[in-house]
């Protein structure tokens, strides 16, 4: 369920790391607290984002939800098939719904970040 | 879950859009226990109720339910609420759940009857069970011939075995039963709908779905569309407000507002974009604020994201005037449309 290559936040954002190349997304779990996804909002190619700063939103009927930037970096591709298609998040978060690819500035903190393991322990814990 | 005035409610079962779509295409299921029952029994019962409802109450025959609302003495919503007129010296309220206390107090608070107010929310489960297919489902666990009620009737029947007030109202815009009984059978007849309409894909559904399925059709809530600072004139309910009937509660407001004109009133509007507006974002009219989101969703039977709002009515009029709402610092263009956003079809 929860890929071994991907890292995870604790604002329920996944990251996958390919040479200086970043693509982030949200988890399986956030999708299913969100329910029916019906509207993402998400920056511009070329915008700064900045580790725990506001990257976007995602909205499901009943609540808008903050999606949180676990690097910092500049957003090179954003995902085109989620403005027409938003509901792909809950169909398959963790593959062809990413949201955006960042070109990360400086090391990126992975260590900050929760292995998968971790993750789902986290979550556990949580419920 | 949720707290809702102290009750563990699920937003959702299986989802929203699932849960909305089998309302309006089949029939679904809903708990609203949370909702709050008020009894006023007496000689004077119905000259009570007529005094601080805005409906007229003693008109209705016995076995017939209306929609009204409880006003404060400016015109401002206490509450709005459905009367049901059980016997001539016996009416039963239902009432929204976080203001029953305040609802209970305001009727005792003018009772110069001789009528007794009974807050008896505690004697009462409601279900719901709505759609296309409600008539069918229910039959098949009550004797009651549901064919013979008609919209905003009830009567005293039996559901699953259990005594039970079974009336023909709802809040999703198609047709269904509200069901009212004693608590302690709840799970029962609960399971027993949940097995009378497998074969039409019953669906427990959630206050998520209870809320789009009332906005597509336009219905208030009160907290959002209503509240003690808004009028049933401003909401676009002065059709059940009835000033012929005598003194109400509320009344002298209403007939001052309406005489000096109304400064506001409730709009529909749609989204152009895909931005979805939310409760309380500001609304812009002409490049300045104007007035404010009360509800916005995004509507799963239209496909569109739609809304309710308060806007100037002296300098907006009726639909198709262009207006812009504030979502997160940016102004998204949406348009002005007639209410409701869906009607059933006939």
């Amino acid at each position: 369920m929860y890929p071994d290559n991907f890292r995870y936040s604790k604002e329920h954002e996944w990251v996958r790391l390919d040479g200086e190349t970043a693509t982030i997304g949200i988890t399986d779990h956030a999708q299913e607290e969100l329910g029916d996804i019906v509207y993402v909002d998400l920056p511009k190619p070329g915008a700064k984002v900045e580790q725990g700063k506001t990257l976007g939103t995602v909205e499901s009927v009943k609540a808008v939800s903050e999606i949180y930037s676990p690097i910092n970096g500049e957003v090179v591709e954003i995902n085109p098939a989620l403005a027409d298609a938003p509901e792909k998040l809950n169909e398959d978060p963790h593959g062809e719904a990413w949201l955006v690819k960042v070109r990360v500035e400086g090391q990126a903190p992975l260590d900050q970040l929760m292995s998968a393991a971790e993750y789902q322990s986290y979550i556990g814990a949580e419920e | 879950m949720v707290d809702f005035g102290g009750w563990e409610m699920p937003i959702q079962y299986s989802g929203i859009l699932e849960e909305h779509r089998v309302v309006r295409s089949s029939v679904g299921l809903f708990d609203v226990s949370h909702m709050g029952e008020i009894d006023i029994c007496g000689p004077e019962a119905g000259d009570l109720t007529d005094f601080v409802t805005t409906n007229h109450a003693r008109r209705l025959h016995i076995g017939q339910i209306q929609y009204s609302g409880l006003l404060y003495p400016h015109g401002g919503y206490v509450d709005d609420i459905l009367v049901h007129k059980v016997a001539e010296d016996h009416y039963f309220l239902c009432v929204n759940a976080s203001n029953q206390e305040k609802d209970f107090e305001h009727i005792r608070s003018h009772n110069r009857f001789d009528a007794r107010v009974e807050l008896t929310s505690d004697e009462y489960t409601q279900l719901a069970v709505q759609g296309p297919r409600a008539v069918e489902t229910l039959q098949k666990v009550t004797p009651a011939e549901l064919g013979s009620f008609r919209y905003y009737w009830f009567r005293d029947d039996e559901v699953a075995g259990v005594p039970a007030r079974i009336a023909r109202t709802g809040y999703t815009g198609e047709d269904g039963f509200e069901i009212y009984f004693a608590p302690s059978e709840s799970e029962r007849v609960w399971n027993e709908l949940l097995v009378a309409g497998s074969e039409f894909g019953i669906k427990p559904c959630g206050l998520g779905a209870r809320n789009t399925l009332r906005l597509e059709s336009g219905y208030p809530l009160y907290g959002h569309e209503l509240d003690a600072s808004l009028t049933p004139v401003e909401a676009g309910l002065g059709s059940f407000c009835k000033f012929g009937k005598g003194d109400f509660v509320g009344r002298d407001a209403l007939l001052r507002q309406k005489e000096n004109g109304l400064t506001r009133a409730l709009f529909g509007f749609e989204m152009c974009g895909r931005a979805i507006a939310r409760d309380s974002c500001e609304v812009y009219f002409e490049g300045a604020p104007a007035g404010w989101v009360t509800s916005g969703s995004p509507s799963p039977t239209l496909n569109k994201n739609v809304g309710m709002c308060y806007l100037p009515s002296d300098r907006v009029s009726g639909p198709g005037q262009p207006i812009q709402v504030m979502i997160r610092s940016q102004l998204v263009d949406a348009v002005t449309v007639q209410l409701p956003f869906y009607k059933r079809p006939r």
